[in-house]
């Protein structure tokens, strides 16, 4: 199988097309303006739409319209141009449109930097637009999974009619790492919902409007259902030696990747650490972490942000062991051997 | 003729079944409003011209924000002002379609203003209605941009001021300055005379998307009795004699002769790919099947964290990327990660490499085995970080000072004139690979010519790259090996 060498960014552009995708309509900011610059040059080869949009607001609705036919269409941006583009997503995840989105975590907030962070967190998982909804999250940690996870973005998006996210950050973005194209998706699902301009079709309806507060309830219960289906099935992490475990370090995307340096030299020192990768981020591996929390004595949970995550873990444990955090935000990454400290300070504590 | 204009058309269904309510028959529209004619002429269009069932309507957020209810085609309900993006959307995706995005005077011209102003300017191939009655009236009669000088509304209570809150928008006459659009009419249907020409006019807007001609602009002055507190019959004589004045009706732009006939459906069709094809596109053809063993390397330079920097402009990055793909070929682990910043000439720049034999957790370079340093500022900068035994690339040609650690290696190449030997100062960076790859025995030069290979798509610059990297390999086994032999033999 032949190895491309790619960044990230452009890896999503792979995954994309090879998924299906054939529109997509984007907004230039760093440091996600790769993925659009790679969907400019391969998307008009495909016969697929590349669309620059006038604004982020604009780019959400024209895949919003063009989701709507039943085409696989997508956006991507960075942090504050999720900011802007949350309106839409909310539309999208009341009209149960099957969008995805994938968002490059830059430094805030207001227009902070372009270096990474981790700080959208509760503005994607969470949902930071208005209403009562969720969104699938995906965190890649590596350029593989850039397009891996994209894929599987689309795959989950159209199987509950839901938006999917693809929750990176600035260094998994412009990061070059190997990757092998996986096989193409060449079977789409069919959408007899969609507005596909066809007799067939003509007498559906994309809409996020229900006047009656009984409707609206009932669509919201709806809603719900699906997102308690979701949890039940789509929950995905990675674990690493955390069976004999003493302390498991648990981080996403490029943290991750730092997290298992840091257990490979906890590990050479004889120490007895391990780690937990979500991949989903909603939904979340709270009931592994709880049972985790059955064989190891804490958790160090460490995020580019004020501790977003971290909550999640706390519900999860809900105090049935102690829940560690480090953090560094504004775009400062911490190294294998700053965090090695503080795992060693943890485990003094544990062992009190 | 007589049953055409009592019976309604197809395209509007004949129960409203979507209408809350006990009464599917009626519309929600308010006695007098504008909106039932304007639909009503669209849905007589559609019936006429046999595009309902490929016609995808769009409506807006304000009172047609129930548009869906009384349209028998495909519907799609949009965001508040963005129906011209969501109608690009549909567009694009579906060239077949007749994509009808139909707005109100606050949608379209205040919060959707840049959205309609850049679909016309892209010449969407839509058609667009736009029902103007100078207020907002699903949220109560609020100021729109169209609201005019003196008009009271619930938020200009005494009356719009130009001083406060600027003047009407003329939408029609904004738009007609951009190139792309074909056709912009402003028409009224205040009396059966100008429902008639209203009429022709939205149906010459869909004929212009059916042919494929480009961006058809339609705004329709129409009477909200219950927003501007009249009764029926006053509101008709104010849109004749007040909103007209303001709004001269009249065909604004029409370039309908010029524009020439597309069709976007066979379009669409020739540039569809096959699967195959597909995958090779995104980047099979520029895949490696190469797989070279690499050299046998001395343990002390095995799986190195490499930082690599100098100027931006020096080739820095491209060093970087250039020996993490090398890697790859000789079926190592690699990550290359960038300094990534705004896009500058003249600044610094500087990456992280690493290879190795097994997966590579962080891509961060803090403790650095090699640096590279191609000018004086990335020495003083990271010479510190380098691991006591680590090696130190040093351009020499710039770098005049000594590395001041006595703890690593140092292997000083002249780069930058080697390069200017070569008649080529871009090759520098490629040079000092070959210097490092012959220091460290890293790699071999099969691999590092097969990844220039993919990146330098010109045959007369592989070969300067060649020479390049053969330049760098001599020159450190002629000068520095002999001397590093000569150091280990005092």
């Amino acid at each position: 199988m032949p190895r491309t060498f790619v960044k990230g960014n452009e890896a999503v552009i792979k995954g994309a097309i090879l998924a299906g995708c054939r529109a997509f309509y984007g907004y230039p900011i760093t440091p996600a303006s790769e993925i659009a610059e790679s969907a400019a040059a391969l998307f008009p080869q495909v016969g697929g739409t590349f669309l620059q949009a006038e604004s982020e607001v604009a780019a959400i609705n024209m895949v919003y319209g063009a989701v709507s036919t039943g085409q696989r269409a997508m956006t991507a941006s960075s942090s504050p141009g999720i900011s802007l583009k949350q309106e839409g997503i909310s539309y999208a995840a009341g009209s149960e449109l099957p969008v995805v989105l994938v968002d490059v975590m830059r430094g805030g907030p207001g227009l902070g930097n372009i270096a990474p962070e981790q700080s959208d967190y509760n503005q994607v998982v969470k949902g930071g637009g208005h209403g009562n909804f969720k969104l699938i999250v995906l965190a890649p940690n590596c350029a593989q999974e850039m397009c891996d996870l994209t894929m599987l973005a689309f795959e989950l998006a159209d199987k509950y009619r839901n938006p999917a996210v693809v929750l990176t950050d600035g260094f998994t973005g412009q990061m070059m790492e190997p990757i092998e194209l996986p096989e193409s998706v060449t079977q789409l699902p069919t959408k007899d919902w969609a507005v596909a301009a066809t007799p067939e079709t003509d007498k559906n309806l994309i809409t996020s409007i229900y006047m009656e507060p009984s409707d609206l309830e009932e669509h919201n219960q709806r809603l719900q259902k699906k997102y308690a289906a979701i949890t039940e099935a789509e929950v995905r992490y990675d674990e690493s030696q955390t069976e004999d475990a003493e302390l498991i370090l648990i981080g996403y995307g490029i943290v991750s990747r730092i997290l298992q340096s840091v257990v490979d030299k906890a590990r050479a020192a004889g120490k007895h650490v391990g780690l937990l990768r979500p991949q989903t981020l909603w939904p979340f591996p709270g009931a592994r972490i709880k049972e985790l929390a059955k064989t190891t004595k804490g958790f160090l949970v460490v995020e580019l942000s004020n501790g977003q995550m971290v909550d999640d873990v706390r519900l999860a444990l809900n105090g049935e062991r102690p829940v560690h955090f480090y953090n560094r935000m504004g775009g400062v990454v911490p190294d294998t051997e700053e965090i090695f400290e503080q795992v060693e300070k943890v485990l003094a504590q544990l062992r009190g | 003729m007589a049953k055409d204009i009592l019976q309604k058309p197809d395209s509007l269904y004949d129960e409203f079944t979507r209408k809350p309510g006990s009464d599917p028959l009626t519309t929600h529209y308010c006695p007098g409003c504008g909106h039932g004619v304007v639909h009503k002429l669209i849905a007589e269009a559609m019936d006429d011209m046999g595009i309902r069932e490929r016609t995808v309507f769009v409506s807006p957020v304000g009172c047609s924000v129930f548009g869906y209810y009384y349209f028998n085609c495909g519907n799609v309900q949009s965001p508040h002002g963005r129906a011209p993006a969501v109608a690009t959307g549909i567009k694009r995706a579906l060239p077949h379609s007749i994509v009808l995005s139909y707005q109100g005077d606050g949608d379209l011209a205040a919060i959707g203003g840049n959205n309609i102003l850049q679909a016309a300017n892209r010449g969407e191939n839509i058609t667009v209605i736009f029902v103007n009655n100078a207020i907002y009236g699903m949220t109560g009669a609020q100021m729109a941009p169209t609201t005019l000088i003196g008009q009271k509304t619930t938020t200009t209570p005494t009356g719009r001021s130009a001083e406060n809150e600027g003047y009407p928008i003329r939408v029609c006459e904004l738009l007609a300055t951009l190139e792309a659009p074909v056709y912009i009419e402003r028409v009224a249907i205040s009396d059966s005379k100008h429902v008639m020409k209203a009429r022709k006019a939205i149906r010459r807007g869909i004929q212009n998307q059916i042919d494929g001609k480009g961006f058809s602009f339609i705004e329709v002055l129409a009477a909200c009795p219950t927003g501007w507190k009249m009764d029926p019959v006053d509101a008709v004589h104010w849109v004749n004699d007040v909103l007209m004045e303001h709004f001269p009706l009249g065909k604004v732009k029409d370039k309908n002769g010029d524009a020439p006939t597309r069709d976007l459906v066979a379009a669409a069709a020739k540039a569809q790919v096959n699967g195959q094809k597909v995958r090779e596109i995104v980047g099979d053809s520029n895949g490696f099947s190469e797989h070279l063993s690499p050299p046998k390397t001395p343990t002390n330079y095995q799986s190195p964290r490499v930082k690599i920097a100098g100027f931006g402009g020096q080739g820095v990055l491209l060093l970087g990327q250039l020996l993490a793909q090398s890697a790859m070929v000789s079926d190592l682990f690699s990550t290359w990660l960038p300094s990534y910043g705004p896009e500058m000439r003249g600044g610094t720049a500087n990456c992280h490499v690493i290879v190795s034999d097994k997966r590579i957790g962080s891509p961060l370079v803090s403790e650095t085995d090699v640096l590279i340093a191609l000018n004086l500022p990335s020495l003083e900068k990271f010479e510190r970080d380098v691991r006591p035994g680590g090696v130190i690339l040093v351009n020499s040609s710039l770098i005049e000072r000594d590395v001041q650690r006595q703890d690593v290696e140092v292997v000083r190449v002249p780069v930058t004139e080697l390069a200017n030997e070569l008649g080529q100062p871009k090759v520098a960076n490629v040079i000092m690979l070959g210097a490092y790859i012959g220091y460290t025995k890293l790699l071999s030069e099969q691999s590092v010519l097969a990844a220039v290979g993919k990146v330098v798509k010109r045959k007369e610059f592989m070969e300067i790259n060649r020479k390049a990297l053969t330049c760098g390999m001599d020159y450190v086994r002629d000068q520095v090996d002999v001397g590093r032999e000569a150091e280990l033999a005092s």
